[in-house]
């Protein structure tokens, strides 16, 4: 290729041209050079697009900066107010519901349907796909329209739950079901754990199972004492990343309460109240204080996965 | 594993041949049975999955079925198969709103997702390689801070950047969304990325610096033509990522004529009554059909993305 000849066109012009193993050390400085070349987009970014916001977010939180109002230096006020504040306390409780209640219901979906298609059989790539797509939707707006006119007074949902005895009315303006209507928008985007989960279940050697069924045991046995420790990694990374997911979600709760969070605060996620605030209102000061209150959370649960996990997950060659 | 069987028929004592010829009878009954059996199983499995695919999937043909329904039969209509079909609500969705047409917004999507698939590659792909392959101080603690931004919050950054790009008037424009993807700020990719290199044989580049060549020549010439898969899945993700992103255009334009395809749809939800449930479905519909198509010619990239990597959807 054309490669090597220019290479030894370039090797002419320049001295260090064949340098021998032990001639490392004067070219450190080159290699030093070359790696802050290759880096410097990525560090650029890193200092102005997310190191420098975060420290002028921290300061932020500490003033009641607003774009166009006088504004300054408040101490701790934010976050004081923050905890007389109902509306933020409705965003907490919304917030930490779905969360809670949701993440697990989407795991164990998840993992159901992923030991569901782990086998041989034809189709399982289709299948794969086809339970994948809404996660790649699931978070859009035209998935949020849809949602709302299924669940909106007299959409199926509401014509289907009359049909099984329910209220009529549908979900949506009901501040009791818009939880259970987030929570099924989210579980329907099962997808993606699901295929993390196949991919661990994969890596289960076969052997396990063929001894457990020689020492007779059945198959819930095989679950809680093969299935479930082998996969603890894997379950230990979706936990993490879905309750991290859960705490962000925006477009859908927007959309479907029309960027108002009801009824009755109903929805009013963390980050939906936080954008209100924010860019709403023009309390940017207090908005940061939210957001780095988020932060220390998400560290918070982030911390206690991770100190927890050497009690439940099981990395390779321990499960002996 | 399966001959285990024959081998213990064959250590009991020898039987009498009329007997033989019974076990053989018995074992290929048993055999049937199983198949009938492992068949029923199929048959469950297939049909377990069907059931609830079309669960899944539901909602999705619902939106594209009412899509060409009379608006007034969209609401309380559970069935699938519509009664009467139009195209009326397509005409209405191209109309566009406020005096804007479906064509721009739609290229605006366009100009903001191939924007970021270019600046995806392009920077964390570079930055991929300064942490995948050249040796200098600070390295691990720079992969450490970028592995940490992968599960930053994005609002606690969102509030000064706003802030920041406010003071240099660029609100309004694309730069704010786009300025990250050209900085690899989407540490996904970049980590995507370095995990595709350490499979890449070090003997490749290694060669090449024998031969003289720099990190810029061994970047260019061997890594990047051989990182065509992990890029293929990194423009998908940026593509569709992209293309539905709701927050950032909303914070950052004002202008309508600028707004991407979700800003349209949101409009559509809050300006039209109730009543129009039809333009709102074709609208949908419409902004969401290049991510299915899109998934439907790479499903292969996209799921085995996400089962290597932990990608999001």
């Amino acid at each position: 290729m054309s490669l090597t000849h220019e290479a030894s066109r370039e090797s002419a012009n320049s001295t260090p041209a064949r340098r021998p193993r032990n001639g490392r050390p004067p070219r450190r400085g080159a290699e030093t050079r070359a790696g802050y070349a290759f880096l410097a987009p990525w560090l650029l970014g890193f200092i102005t697009l997310t190191a420098g916001p975060m420290i002028a977010s921290l300061y932020l939180s500490f003033t009641n900066f607003h774009p166009i109002r006088d504004w300054g230096w408040i101490g701790f006020d934010n976050f004081t107010r923050l905890f007389d504040d109902p509306r933020f306390m409705d965003s907490v409780q919304v917030t930490s519901l779905y969360a809670v209640v949701g993440t697990p219901i989407k795991l164990a979906a998840a993992l159901a349907v992923a030991m569901l298609l782990n086998n041989r059989r034809r189709g399982q790539g289709t299948y794969r796909s086809l339970f994948y797509a809404p996660s790649l939707i699931g978070a859009s707006v035209s998935i949020a329209i849809i949602w709302k006119a299924m669940f909106n007074d007299q959409g199926i949902v509401d014509e289907i739950g009359q049909f099984f005895g329910m209220k009529p009315g549908g979900w949506v303006g009901n501040p009791d079901m818009t939880l259970p209507m987030m929570i099924l928008l989210a579980v329907w985007q099962f997808g993606a754990p699901m295929v993390i989960f196949l991919a661990g279940l994969k890596q289960i050697p076969n052997e396990l199972y063929e001894a457990a069924d020689v020492d007779g045991a059945g198959p819930l046995r095989k679950f809680f004492r093969i299935t479930l420790p082998m996969l603890s990694p894997v379950l230990f990374f979706n936990l993490v990343l879905e309750t991290i997911n859960s705490f962000q979600v925006f477009a859908s709760a927007f959309i479907i309460s029309g960027g108002k969070g009801g009824p009755a605060n109903s929805t009013l996620f963390y980050t939906l109240y936080l954008y209100q605030r924010g860019f709403g209102q023009g309390q940017l000061g207090y908005a940061a204080a939210m957001a780095w209150l988020l932060v220390i959370v998400v560290g918070i649960i982030t911390l206690i996965f991770f100190k927890t996990s050497k009690y439940w997950v099981h990395y390779g060659g321990e499960t002996r | 594993m399966s001959n285990t069987t024959p081998t213990l028929t064959g250590e009991t004592p020898p039987p009498a041949p009329p007997a033989a010829e019974d076990r053989s009878v018995q074992a290929r009954a048993a055999r049937r049975k199983a198949k009938v059996r492992g068949g029923t199983r199929t048959v469950l499995f297939h049909g377990v999955t069907w059931a609830l695919g079309i669960v899944m999937l539901y909602p999705g043909v619902w939106m594209l079925l009412s899509s060409f329904r009379p608006t007034n039969q969209i609401i309380g209509e559970v069935g699938l198969i519509p009664r009467e079909t139009t195209l009326d609500n397509f005409t209405r969705a191209f109309e566009g709103i406020g005096g804007v047409s479906f064509w721009t917004f739609f290229s605006n999507s366009m100009i903001l997702a191939v924007g970021s698939v270019v600046g995806v590659c392009l920077s964390c792909s570079v930055a991929a390689y300064a942490f995948a392959r050249i040796e200098f101080p600070g390295r691990k603690l720079y992969f450490g801070l970028m592995i940490g931004t992968l599960l930053l919050p994005f609002h606690v950054v969102i509030i000064p950047q706003f802030i920041m790009f406010n003071e240099l008037g660029w609100t309004d424009s694309y730069i704010p969304l786009l300025i990250g993807k050209f900085l690899a700020a989407e540490a996904f990719f970049v980590f995507l990325m370095v995990q595709f290199m350490r499979g890449v044989p070090r003997e490749l580049d290694e060669s090449a610096r024998i031969d003289g060549a720099g990190h810029g020549r061994i970047y260019w010439f061997i890594m990047l033509p051989l990182m065509r898969p992990v890029l293929a899945t990194a423009s998908i993700f940026a593509f569709i990522w992209s293309w539905n992103d709701f927050l950032a255009p909303l914070i950052y334009l004002r202008s309508p004529d600028k707004y991407p395809l979700p800003l349209m749809l949101r409009q559509f939800s809050d300006q039209t009554s109730i009543s129009d449930y039809g333009a709102q479905m074709a609208a949908a519909v419409l902004a969401l059909a290049p991510v299915i198509i899109f998934f439907m010619l790479f499903q292969r990239y996209i799921v085995d993305g996400v089962a290597t990597s932990g990608l999001k959807g």
